[in-house]
């Protein structure tokens, strides 16, 4: 794949693994309403990531389309980051990823929408408003639980804590970021660092909560090296596919 | 002249033939009302996603192809663009009432742009009252949310401002 199609499965790979993990949570969730939401939010990804990933396929051009990348790869040709690989924990714990996480997509896909390439510009234009719901969804969470009982305290503590080494990954400008940002394709993640920290910054002070402890980041996702987490993932969003190849219905 | 004459006889009766065409989720409306058709020019119809996830999507093109081949237009192609991004400044104002008499409170028009906080408060399609609120962001499509009349005291559905 050349730098382009991989930008694109990058993006496409965020949506796709984070919506798997949200997936997880139906009927389990602490109450339907939560439920309800935690699915939709996975809904939203899965359409971010179909768009992305046949537009990987597609500039690819070697016939494979957005279910081929999604259920035909195995665990090192994903390019997620870690972040959204991390398993859901508690529900504190899914908030602090999708929290840290949500608002770095708006923030992204409301420069992407600005992108040469209108492809990119228009599945952006058309994410970024779902993304911007996701945002306020999880930081209205994290307000009610870090500003809520000593249990939720605790718990929402714990859950930015071990999601926190995760975020800087996030922003990481490599050589295939460079390749996009010089075609006018993609975006100066490094850049949007400053107002991610602003947003994150400002619920946390709300939510009464101190920002975590800086640690040393964890990296790797973009080049295939990936937590053990990801792998169980796949054996249950593949499993269809590994077990019937193509199967259609 | 003969031919410009068809094709505008041709875009009214495909226009005709997709305001019966229900949308999946919410039947009370047509593909039509809710702005999901974005063209309709002689030879094709382009629709548009409401969310990027809907999984009404595809049955919705499956819909219109049906009701397409069904009245004589197999020959007409659809397409799908995502930009300029569907909002719900597009549904109609006979989509609005359709939606309210269905009991989902429509959306505010011309409120897209400053949908999350201070969102005003709907309006009770059952009772008509204001004194309303929230009781989750999502509800039971990913288009809608859940609110309570606190004057008739109704769970009622409302369609997200997007």
């Amino acid at each position: 794949m050349d730098a382009i199609a991989t930008y694109a499965l990058r993006l496409g790979d965020d949506s796709l693994i984070i919506s798997q993990r949200l997936g997880e949570w139906c009927g389990h969730a602490p109450a339907l309403e939560v439920d309800l939401s935690l699915a939709n939010v996975a809904l939203d990804h899965v359409g971010q990531a179909t768009h992305f990933l046949n537009l990987a396929g597609e500039i690819e051009g070697k016939g494979r389309d957005g279910d081929a990348l999604a259920f035909h790869r195995d665990v090192m040709d994903f390019t997620n980051c870690l972040l959204v690989e991390q398993p859901n924990g508690d529900f504190a714990q899914t908030i602090a990823r999708q929290f840290l996480f949500s608002h770095y997509q708006e923030l992204l896909f409301t420069a992407l929408a600005a992108s040469r390439d209108s492809r990119f510009a228009a599945i952006a234009a058309k994410a970024v408003k779902e993304t911007a719901y996701h945002a306020v969804l999880a930081s209205d969470w994290v307000v009610r639980l870090g500003d809520g009982t000593d249990e939720s305290n605790a718990r929402m503590v714990a859950g930015l804590d071990w999601m926190w080494r995760f975020a800087d990954e996030l922003f990481v400008m490599d050589e295939i970021d460079a390749a996009a940002v010089a075609a006018g394709v993609g975006v100066d993640k490094a850049a949007l660092r400053t107002a991610w920290d602003a947003r994150i910054d400002a619920v946390l002070a709300d939510a009464t909560l101190a920002r975590p402890a800086a640690r040393r980041p964890v990296l790797g996702g973009r080049a295939g090296r990936h937590s053990e987490h990801l792998g169980h993932l796949l054996s249950h969003m593949q499993f269809l596919q590994r077990a019937y190849p193509d199967a259609t219905w | 002249m003969v031919s410009a004459v068809t094709a505008i006889t041709q875009t009214d009766r495909i226009r005709a033939i997709l305001s019966r065409v229900p949308d999946p989720e919410i039947p009370a409306v047509s593909v039509l009302d809710l702005g999901i058709v974005r063209d309709i020019a002689p030879g094709s119809v382009t629709i548009t996603p409401t969310y990027t996830g809907c999984p009404a999507t595809l049955v919705i093109e499956q819909s219109i192809r049906q009701a397409l081949d069904a009245n004589g237009f197999a020959e007409v192609a659809i397409s799908t663009t995502l930009s300029p991004p569907w909002s719900t400044d597009w549904i109609s104002d006979e989509g609005r009432e359709k939606l309210r008499a269905y009991g989902i409170a429509p959306p505010p028009k011309g409120a897209s742009a400053s949908m999350l906080k201070n969102q005003e408060l709907a309006e009770c399609p059952q009772c008509g009252s204001s004194n309303t609120e929230e009781i989750s962001r999502f509800g039971s499509t990913p288009c809608k949310a859940l609110w309570r009349c606190k004057a008739c005291m109704e769970p009622f559905d409302r369609f997200k401002c997007h």
